[in-house]
């Protein structure tokens, strides 16, 4: 009986080792170890052996098992990976085919990505952005404003008025928010304000809804040189590190002193001309290119909110309004305001 | 304002080169438009000759051989002017010269004859827009002299652009008084300091009189009477100032009023006296369509508030804006009434924007003139008339006033100066400053008592006004230090929801959509184009009053008009697929959220939109590009949500512009806060697209039920969560919310998601019936679940889908 379990675990031993496939193997798994094989026969019928050889057959029989299951699992991991190889071999592809494209990304408005610009700057020197109605009452657009009743800018042909109501109009600047803010916060403030603005005009370089960015600044003691030094850092954010600006006394009736705001030609470097000797075409020669008009809030203005905290003896500020067309013409080269409301995905897609 | 150098040289020479004074100008406040040169580049070859003989030309009807003396001797010229003649002094510009426009003079022969130089017109002088002939000189400089010290050649002009408040900058002498402030230079002696000797008969009264009805309108009214008056052209010198200004040159009392009004900012105007019947004069507002043809030969229709001067005939002229051809100054006239007067400016701005006639008068008074500038202009005005028309006049002025404002004395304190600018300028600085803009500065301490004089009465009004004129003056370019704001420890920042806002569009733009910005107005009809019935809200705008045009004479109620706008002109230009969205506002009745005491006229709602035409996955061998239908943009609106930490349902909804089988509306936090469908194919007809997709969010729900930065730590890997697939069949028009709601109940706390991942309609379930397959999470936060635990959780399920018709397939 012991010679014969030793001949089954040579001849299957054997036949393991040739094995040639996994299906082969699976076949001598069942000969050899199924439930109709030899050895389990064996295994079955150790109980009916006499007493003494028991122990030594069925000791044989269970060590001759366990080595064939070894072997077979170590033929079937070796036939497993040469079978995945070949397998692999003859899985291929054409790799310049071109690739699954993903969704594409969509693109930001000009205007949009600008005004987070100059929102970012202004947040970076400490402003909140707050945003009002652009249906808005004269008073905050005109009247707290210092506009008297008969200013040019109140007449029908520049300012869009709402039917059945006379006093209310689409806010022709962003600086109806000025009063606005100082109303719902006593000094200091910092805040900008982005938002559409509108005026009755309509042609090249003019349309009837724009975008500005105003800016208010409120507190003791700041001065007409803190706002220079805030809109350097703006026009460097904007415009570049080496920008320069040029204040001149201009007039607007919300500020005094007023200021017209000009930034140093960022394509010529502020010589008004090319490296080939031409006329700079971007600031016409000027080397300086007009930007936004600011100044110090005006003391009529503070009157309007002096209940509010806003003593124009005690606390006194700047203020500044940014074309954002503007800005995102000058940077990127678009020369037609109209453009950016025409939504050409063609253009739009040039900006990411 | 066109400010001739020359001109301004008279009363303030700075001695600098145009070009830099423009600078200065520009620096200091005053906007220079232009700075360009009128006449020759050079004067050199410009002369003065006499024409000593003139003859026909053998060969040419229409030429004149002459011998002119050029000073250098006789030389022949041929001439194409009617009007020359021996004897005149005139213009000659010789060979070697450059005329304006750079032709070069050279010798030629004319039919034969030959030339050296050419006799000169104003026109080609550029000293006036046309010429009928040569230009005749006075007599009196010797041929050879240089034409440049007779007459103004190739004269510098300013080009300024003044602004509101600078009314005084209308004239060249308030330009000189700049000047004089900016560099110092000497400003001459007021112009106006010296009268004409009153020569004329009797009194002003016995020839005229003049009543004004509407003081208010009309602060002062001043009158002069000239006799003996000889009406002929200009002097050379006038007409050259005039022409350099812009002016027209007339005759010489026309001349004279447009010269003065140049030179103080100060408009007047010339009656024919004659024809005023008794020369009486009254002013009043005009009676309701009552009518007069204006000296341009219009004729005019006033409202009730209009302003007129009228004789006892009728109206002679419209206040401030422009005389009438019943009293105009002619050729016959030999008596003149010379009106100077000040109006109110607010009425006379309109006045003229209602009539849209502005006219250099106007636009001078509209800016509201101080009473006392009228007898300047009188002074400058009457010396003129007697030197230059041999006129006489009669002693007296009329002057019919309301209350003169009294001057204005403020206090400019020397601390407010420095506060408020940032820089300092010392007390002898500012009183220099402002004594050279013709302020009267007194030191008080270390502060100065300052008097408004009368011409910047109405600009400089407060001690912050003061303080731009010294700093203007000083020097804000040069000198102003560039310091940044303390902010006292602000910090600046986006507030929550203009946080979220941003992370919205984002999200949008990630997953596809353009973004586009829309106009805000449209047109009344789009509600009706949309399908949505006027009496929704929707179809009520808010209107404007004066819009540009129909097509934008309403504010949006939706963003979906613009959107579908948009979508259209892109389609035309050959774009297949798009999309697009908006983050913007809508106008709406209500009241808005904004800061301030006073509510926002109108609600303006924030709002996110979108449009997909075409596809939204791009095409590629492997398949894609199947056009966008509601589920695709469905999906985009979950991924927002899911960004956001938002929970939006679905449920069906219908609207007008929209496919009715394939809306939505979209909730959160159990409030409707928006709609996303297919867009209806007769809007979409409409808008001519074959297919669209849209949506429409609020932004205010979005981003206040949104978890976005403030989510808090789940334990996710102490004990692990039992995954398990749910099939559940039930009717076939049971929506899918429905069953996972019930799966939801039925799961309950320890259900922790429960999603559907698989739609089966088919033979296998049966006629009207369907199969949705369900992925459950189940997770306990204190233990691991056990079997039976679970278990139980599937019975409970099963209980919940049995109580809507659902069963589950095993």
């Amino acid at each position: 009986m012991l010679e014969r379990i030793e001949e089954i675990r040579a001849e299957a031993g054997a036949a393991i080792e040739a094995a040639a496939s996994s299906a082969e193997l699976e076949e001598l798994r069942v000969g050899f170890l199924g439930r109709k094989a030899e050895l389990t026969t064996i295994l079955r019928g150790i109980a009916e052996l006499p007493q003494e050889e028991r122990g030594q057959v069925g000791g044989a029989a269970n060590r001759a098992r366990k080595e064939l299951e070894e072997l077979l699992e170590a033929r079937a991991e070796s036939l497993d990976s040469s079978e995945l190889e070949a397998q692999l071999g003859s899985d291929r592809i054409d790799v310049t085919l071109p690739g699954a494209p993903p969704r594409p990304a969509g693109h930001p408005h000009l205007i949009a990505r600008t005004t987070r610009l100059i929102e970012d700057t202004m947040v970076g020197l400490g402003c909140h952005v707050a945003e009002g109605p652009e249906i808005e009452h004269d008073y905050y657009n005109f009247t707290a404003l210092n506009h008297p009743p008969g200013h040019p800018a109140r007449m029908l042909q520049d300012t869009f008025y709402v039917q059945s109501h006379p006093d209310v109009l689409l806010r022709t600047h962003t600086s109806p928010m000025q009063v606005r803010s100082m109303e719902n916060q006593p000094p200091p403030i910092f805040v900008v304000v982005p938002g559409k603005v509108y005026r009755r005009d309509s042609d090249a370089t003019h349309s009837p809804m724009f975008h500005q960015v105003e800016g208010l600044a409120i507190a003791e003691g700041i001065t007409l040189a803190d706002l220079q030094g805030t809109l350097l850092a703006m026009c460097r954010a904007l415009f570049g590190a080496d920008r320069e600006l040029r204040l001149r006394p201009h007039f607007f009736p919300f500020t005094e002193p007023s200021v017209e705001v000009d930034v140093s030609c960022f394509q010529c470097g502020g010589s008004g001309e090319l490296a080939g000797g031409e006329r700079c075409n971007l600031c016409k020669g000027q080397g300086w290119i007009e930007i936004l008009g600011a100044g110090m809030v005006d003391p009529n203005v503070l009157g309007f909110v002096e209940t509010h905290g806003y003593d124009a003896e005690q606390v006194q500020g700047f203020a500044f309004g940014i074309g954002v067309e503007r800005v995102a013409m000058l940077r990127h080269g678009v020369p037609d305001l109209r453009r950016f409301f025409d939504n050409d995905v063609r253009m739009l897609e040039q900006f990411s | 304002m066109r400010v001739p150098l020359n001109w301004l040289r008279e009363y303030c020479d700075p001695a600098i080169d145009p070009a830099e004074l423009a600078d200065r100008l520009v620096m200091t406040g005053t906007e220079v438009e232009r700075l360009e040169t009128i006449g020759p580049s050079s004067a050199e070859g410009f002369v003065v000759g006499r024409v000593l003989e003139r003859e026909k030309h053998p060969k040419a009807d229409r030429l004149s051989v002459c011998k002119v003396d050029t000073g250098d001797g006789e030389r022949t010229i041929v001439c194409g002017a009617p009007n020359v003649d021996a004897g005149q002094t005139v213009a000659v510009v010789l060979p070697g010269a450059t005329m304006p426009g750079g032709m070069k003079i050279r010798k030629a022969k004319l039919r034969g004859i030959p030339s050296e130089g050419m006799i000169l017109s104003a026109a080609e002088l550029e000293i006036a827009e046309e010429a009928d002939g040569i230009m005749v000189l006075d007599d009196g400089p010797a041929p050879g002299t240089p034409l440049s010290e007779v007459l103004p050649l190739g004269e510098p002009v300013l080009e300024i652009e003044v602004t509101p408040n600078r009314s005084d900058c209308f004239g060249v002498h308030g330009v000189a008084r700049e000047v004089h402030a900016i560099t110092g230079a000497p400003l001459a002696a007021d112009p106006w300091a010296e009268d004409a000797p009153a020569d004329g008969d009797g009194e002003v009264t016995d020839y005229a009189s003049v009543a004004v009805a509407v003081p208010e309108l009309c602060p002062r009214f001043t009158a002069r009477v000239f006799t003996d008056v000889q009406i002929g052209p200009s002097p050379a010198w006038l007409q050259a100032r005039l022409a350099a200004a812009g002016q027209r040159p007339i005759n010489n009392v026309v001349d004279i009023t447009n010269y003065v009004m140049l030179l103080t900012a100060q408009p007047l105007h010339a009656f024919d006296l004659d024809k005023v019947p008794d020369g009486e004069l009254v002013v009043r507002t005009a009676g309701e369509g009552e009518k007069m043809t204006t000296l341009d030969g219009v004729e005019r229709s006033f409202d009730a508030e209009t302003v007129l001067v009228c004789d006892r005939s009728g109206p002679s002229g419209i206040a401030g804006i422009m005389g009438g051809q019943s009293s105009e100054v002619s050729e016959a006239t030999t008596r003149v009434l010379l009106e100077v007067a000040c109006w109110n400016g607010t009425n006379i701005l309109r006045t003229s924007r209602l009539l849209g006639l502005r006219s250099e008068a106007s636009s001078r008074f509209e800016k509201q003139l101080h009473p006392e500038l009228t007898m300047r202009a009188q002074r400058i005005a009457s010396r003129l008339l007697v030197e230059l028309c041999g006129a006489k006049l009669v002693p007296g002025t009329i002057d019919v006033a309301a209350e003169i404002p009294s001057p204005r004395r403020l206090p400019l304190r020397a601390a407010r100066v420095g506060g408020l600018l940032g820089m300092e300028i010392t007390q002898d600085e500012q009183k220099t400053y402002l004594e050279r803009l013709g302020f009267e500065a007194e030191a008080a301490g270390e502060d100065l008592e300052v008097l408004v004089p009368p011409d910047r009465h109405y600009d400089v009004t407060r001690e912050v006004d003061l303080i731009e004129e010294v700093a203007r003056v000083h020097g804000i370019d040069e000198h102003l230090p560039t310091t940044l704001p303390a902010t006292g420890g602000a910090i600046g920042g986006l507030n929550r929801e203009q946080r979220l806002r941003r992370r919205a569009e984002d999200a949008l733009r990630d997953h596809g959509f353009d973004q586009a910005v829309g106009w805000s107005f449209t047109g009344p009809g789009e509600a009706e184009r949309l399908r949505i019935p006027a009496d929704d809200p929707r179809a009520k705008p808010v209107l404007l009053a004066n819009p540009l045009s129909e097509e934008q004479s309403a504010m949006r109620t939706t963003l979906l008009g613009s959107l579908l706008d948009i979508a259209s002109r892109n389609a035309a230009r050959g774009a297949g697929n798009l999309a697009l969205f908006e983050s913007t506002r809508v106008y709406l009745d209500g009241e808005g959220e904004f800061a301030g005491d006073r509510p926002s006229p109108y609600s303006e709602p924030h709002r996110f939109a979108g449009i997909a035409v075409g596809s939204l996955s791009p095409r590629s061998w492997r398949g894609g590009g199947e056009a966008a239908d509601f589920f695709a943009v469905k999906g985009v609106l979950e991924a927002l949500a899911t960004q956001l930490g938002v929970e939006m349902e679905f449920a069906p909804v219908e609207q007008p512009f929209l496919h009715p089988g394939r809306s939505a509306s979209i909730s959160i936090a159990d409030s409707v806060a928006g709609w996303l469908g297919e867009i209806h194919p007769l809007v979409c007809r409409t808008w001519h697209l074959d297919a669209a997709v849209g949506f429409e969010l609020d932004a205010a729900p979005l981003t206040a039920a949104a978890s976005l930065g403030e989510e808090s730590y789940e334990d996710v890997t102490t004990f692990p969560a039992v995954y398990q697939d749910l099939a559940v069949v039930v009717p076939a028009e049971t929506a899918a919310s429905e069953v996972r709601a019930a799966v939801l109940a039925g799961g309950g706390e320890l259900l922790h998601a429960a999603e559907v991942f698989d739609l089966y309609e088919g033979e296998q379930v049966g006629a009207d019936r369907k199969s949705l397959a369900l992925n459950l999470e189940f997770r306990a936060a204190d233990r691991t679940l056990t079997d039976e635990e679970v278990a139980g959780l599937r019975e409970a399920i099963k209980a919940k889908l049995d109580e809507i018709g659902g069963t589950l397939r095993e």
